[in-house]
């Protein structure tokens, strides 16, 4: 399983109190898989999402990421494991400003200390492949929302990671631009075999996926195939 | 972890985008830079000018001169107790292994005329050891000869001061001068030398024989008298462990009881020169830490705009730390933002600093010398700065967590 976890929970202090954020989540996903994971707002799917992503680690439980203990790793172990393992992509898009495409594309190249040369080249192919290629040079401020998304989709993908995290990748598109991203996912899913989970609430979207993972009050409440 | 290359990029990018806002930074930087060097310049300048003169005045000095009289309480000045005689410096330099020459000197102001020019200038009675002390050499002549200081001959030298002064254009050597109204032939024109660190004109003098100038020119009140001895140590250290010997030697010779007061000072110029030498080091010193303290100041300034910078984008360094940026690689790159502003201030602060040393030197009484060490020393100095003041910011950025940095507006 490139993904296995068991009876993770999360909990913060508030006044005093242990505001319980998940209640004990266990679950697998395999390689090549295209999972949508869904809830309320409050649920903790943003919180579940962290933990998977590398970005937070949970109070209690165990996380196995392609074997690797990721409770065991320090801020620079687990920044090393989202370099090599795992790509995201968010609702605002978070390219940098001032930064061309492929500047921006070639980032997680750089924390992986790929020569400049390659990075370019690579940083090109991956462009090529989101269909941005003539907009290489162009600046997140001079590019449409759909291209940015597909710039950050670029950026997931060039490093090789397994993983693509995408949390609410349409939420700040209309809904012909969030037709051709969760295209593009689909495509990366299908012919490139990337693992896909998908952070959303709305349900066209979450159809896109082959799995829906649903997540009410920090517990699993459903997991599901997705009939077509 | 990242190359060095990007990471100078990134710095520049950063410090280019907000371009008013960098140069300000720096300023603070600049301005320390261009202070130290230029007061260091300053002080440099000061020590050059001071061994120039030591150089000039003749290395491991000693001046034996007559004491001061008292009556009743009122103390008289220097040489109001004429006591010292040209034999006491023939005595010292024969008797005395730790020095190498005496030179006897008796000096005053006179008029001296050539033709229907005249000038007032010092006349020096001396002989050729004065010379020899003072490592100063013949233009063309000649120096004086045993029978000029035997007989007591009217020759005179001349510095180039007098000379253009007197002769213009036409050849001095040959033609006779009248100084306070005695006739002199001259027989020699010294090396031009320049002005002291002081100020006064080394050139401006004319020497004669030391006899000439006792026995035909100068009032003295007893035979061979002089102002005073010149001596030269064989060392430096010899200017000081010779005194005693100096001391007994003349109290033997002026014949002065158990009880009584020398008759004579001795003054050590090695040591006025080591002390005023040492003064203005601590001088040069002085005014360089007081100007590092503005470099200190700018420090604190891109530490303050740093800060700023880093609260600023606090989502760009959230985006970094999610694609894999480690604690090191935020680290550097503020720090190395901070580094590229002080060493663009120290390059700027060095270039301003060396027109101020012009401007000083152009417009001020001041001697302002820069060397390689003093420019290097401000510049690394604000490379350091740099370091140490984007350190905590650079920390502070290392330290955000992702997820709140990601969603930071």
């Amino acid at each position: 399983m490139l993904i296995e976890v068991k009876n993770i929970k999360k909990s913060y202090p508030l006044d005093g109190l242990k505001l319980n954020i998940l209640k004990g989540i266990s679950l697998e996903i395999g390689a090549g898989e295209f999972v949508a994971i869904m809830g309320p707002s409050g649920s903790g799917k943003s919180t579940l999402m962290n933990i998977l992503g590398c970005l937070d680690q949970p109070t209690s439980g165990t996380y196995y990421l392609d074997g690797i203990d990721v409770n065991k790793l320090d801020a620079d172990g687990l920044a090393d494991i989202r370099n090599r393992k795992i790509g995201f992509v968010f609702q605002g898009f978070n390219l940098l400003s001032r930064t061309t495409a492929l500047e921006n594309v070639e980032l997680p190249m750089v924390y992986a200390g790929i020569p400049a040369a390659e990075r370019r080249e690579k940083a090109v192919k991956a462009l090529q492949k989101v269909g941005l290629k003539e907009r290489m040079y162009h600046q997140p401020n001079q590019l449409s929302g759909g291209q940015q998304q597909r710039v950050a989709i670029a950026r997931a993908i060039v490093n090789e990671a397994p993983i693509i995290f995408a949390d609410e990748p349409t939420g700040n598109l209309d809904s012909k631009m969030s037709l051709e991203i969760m295209d593009l996912f689909t495509r990366l899913n299908k012919d490139l075999g990337r693992t896909i989970i998908l952070v959303t609430h709305e349900e066209d979207i979450a159809r896109f996926a082959d799995r829906v993972i649903k997540i009410v009050d920090g517990e699993i409440h459903s997991d599901e195939k997705v009939i077509k | 972890m990242i190359d060095i290359q990007t990471i100078t990029n990134i710095a520049l990018r950063a410090v280019k985008a907000n371009k008013m806002r960098s140069v300000l930074t720096s300023l603070g930087i600049i301005i320390g830079v261009s202070a130290v060097i230029i007061m260091l310049a300053i002080g440099h300048g000061a020590q050059i000018s001071l061994q120039n003169e030591m150089k000039s005045m003749g290395s491991n000095l000693i001046i034996v001169r007559s004491g001061v009289t008292t009556s009743s309480g009122a103390r008289g000045g220097h040489g109001s107790q004429p006591s010292m005689k040209a034999s006491d410096g023939d005595a010292i330099q024969n008797r005395i292994a730790k020095i190498r020459y005496a030179a006897p000197i008796l000096e005053e102001t006179a008029q001296i005329v050539y033709g229907n020019a005249n000038w007032s200038t010092g006349i020096t009675g001396t002989d050729n050891r004065n010379f020899i002390i003072k490592d100063w050499d013949l233009a063309y002549g000649r120096f004086f000869s045993e029978a000029d200081i035997k007989n007591a001959n009217k020759v005179a030298i001349l510095g180039q001061t007098v000379v253009n002064e007197l002769f213009g254009d036409v050849d001095p050597l040959g033609k006779t001068i009248r100084i306070k109204g005695i006739p002199f032939q001259v027989i020699g024109v010294m090396v031009k030398r320049g002005q002291t660190g002081m100020g006064m004109d080394q050139d401006d003098t004319v020497f004669i024989p030391i006899t000439t100038a006792q026995k035909k020119v100068m009032g003295i009140k007893f035979p061979d008298q002089v102002k005073f001895i010149l001596l030269q140590a064989v060392d430096a250290a010899s200017t000081y462990t010779s005194q005693d010997e100096i001391t007994s030697l003349l109290r033997q010779r002026h014949n002065l009881g158990v009880n009584k007061d020398n008759d004579f000072v001795i003054m050590n110029l090695t040591q006025m020169m080591e002390m005023m030498e040492e003064s203005t080091k601590i001088m040069t010193i002085l005014l360089g830490s007081i100007a590092s303290i503005s470099l200190l100041v700018g420090g604190i300034g891109i530490m303050n705009i740093m800060l700023v910078s880093v609260t600023e984008r606090t989502r760009e360094i959230g985006i970094r730390m999610a694609i894999g940026a480690k604690t090191w690689d935020i680290r550097w790159q503020f720090l190395m933002e901070s580094l590229v502003l002080s060493l663009l201030g120290g390059i700027a602060g060095i270039l301003i600093g060396l027109l101020g040393v012009e401007l000083i030197n152009h417009f001020s009484s001041f001697t302002a010398k820069v060397n390689l060490f003093y420019i290097m020393l401000p510049f690394s100095f604000s490379g350091m700065v740099g370091l140490i003041f984007g350190f905590f910011p650079a920390y502070k950025a290392s330290k955000l967590n992702p997820i709140n940095a990601l969603r930071y507006e």
